[in-house]
């Protein structure tokens, strides 16, 4: 099959149309660069902290900020968590340096042993109280050290490379637990709140497919081996993730179906959930002074509960 | 064919069937392994193709998958 700009033989296709290489290429960079500027998620001065793993996704994300903030004039570094995951995150944080010194991006990294006192592989291997998953440590730890580590490096901006796949299955998630307003906190912009703990967050690869970004990263020539975090297994994300798949091979376009319906009544879940949170002031948790809305925050009582584990 | 899927760090060799010689496609080996194409990207003698893209027994096939680490 070929391109349908040129003569050339397709590497693509997707929503009716087929891309050649380098039609791929321009179709990807230019839907990321039309998403920053629709939804005003990079402006002029700010200080943009881009979220970075090493995977195909952060890579995609860090390649593209780092185009349009050189393009803008507006400043750039990467952050990474090494959360110690062993034969998993070290492989892609190597991989990360290397694509850091090539983009001439500064790259911070900082350690949940360094800054939580163990790794995840220790966490899990310890034990967790309450049946908590190695996933739920993860999600706590590093939404908590790449917010706080944003913020200390005066950082204006959270990139994140959250792609339509991810999003959709958060969407799909939250709808199929119950948890209607934690839907209203997904979006290009992230958040609800203007607390100034918040580093907003934002989402360059929001409309790109996981097929879209993977395929990007390859033609770009960008390492990217197939690493799969030892502990997926146990996410109640894989399975939505399987079932999403399944649904698109059936009827494709179905994952930017879910996500354009989304984007539909998210003003309407803002607004209702703005209301509900309008009167509630913001606590600041008594240990590490974040807001939260208990009087710890969730991050600091896993923190407890992990020197509980160590104690006995 | 030579077949490596990236997922699984497997390589397997696949026969196609006489009365399939003609018609044998990228999305036949995929249903043939029971893989949903949304989730791959298929390399064939190290180029990205389509699923429709015909198939020998000559050739080299790679499956790379699309899903995040998690």
């Amino acid at each position: 099959m070929k391109c349908s700009r040129c003569d050339k033989k397709a590497v693509y296709a997707g929503q009716g149309q087929n891309y050649c290489k380098s039609h791929f290429l321009e179709y990807f960079e230019s839907k990321v660069t039309k998403t920053i500027s629709k939804y005003e998620l990079l402006k002029k001065g700010d200080k943009v902290c881009v979220a970075t793993s090493g995977g195909k996704d952060s890579l995609a994300v860090l390649y593209m900020t780092n185009l349009y903030c050189k393009k803008y004039d507006i400043e750039c570094f990467a952050l990474a968590i090494d959360e110690g995951i062993k034969g998993y995150r070290d492989h892609t944080l190597d991989d990360l340096k290397i694509f850091c010194k090539k983009y001439e991006v500064k790259l911070h990294i900082v350690s949940f042993k360094e800054k939580f006192g163990d790794t995840l592989d220790n966490i899990r291997d310890k034990g967790l109280e309450k049946n908590k998953k190695p996933c739920t440590v993860c999600g706590i730890f590093r939404r908590t050290l790449l917010n706080r580590t944003a913020r200390e490096l005066g950082a204006t901006k959270l990139v994140t490379g959250h792609n339509l796949d991810d999003e959709a299955q958060s969407f799909m998630m939250n709808t199929l637990l119950g948890n209607m307003s934690h839907n209203a906190s997904l979006g290009p912009i992230t958040g609800l709140s203007d607390n100034d703990k918040f580093v907003a967050r934002v989402k360059p690869l929001y409309f790109m497919l996981e097929k879209e970004t993977r395929l990007f990263a390859l033609l770009k020539g960008f390492k990217v081996e197939f690493a799969e975090c030892p502990n997926i297994n146990m996410s109640f994300r894989m399975t939505v993730r399987d079932e999403i798949n399944a649904i698109e091979s059936k009827l494709p376009g179905a994952k930017n179906g879910i996500i354009n319906s989304f984007l539909e009544i998210l003003p309407i879940l803002k607004d209702h959930y703005r209301e509900q949170k309008k009167n509630r002031t913001f606590n600041y948790c008594k240990k590490c002074n974040d807001a939260c809305s208990g009087e710890i925050c969730n991050s600091c009582k896993l923190e407890e509960e992990l020197v509980l584990i160590k104690k006995k | 064919m030579k077949v490596y899927i990236e997922k699984d760090d497997k390589s397997l060799e696949i026969k196609i069937g006489k009365n399939q010689s003609k018609s044998f496609d990228g999305k036949s080996l995929l249903e043939k392994l029971k893989i949903n194409p949304s989730s791959v990207i298929l390399v064939k003698n190290n180029e990205v193709i389509l699923e429709d893209e015909l198939l020998t027994e000559k050739d080299e096939i790679k499956i790379l998958s699309v899903v995040s680490g998690g």
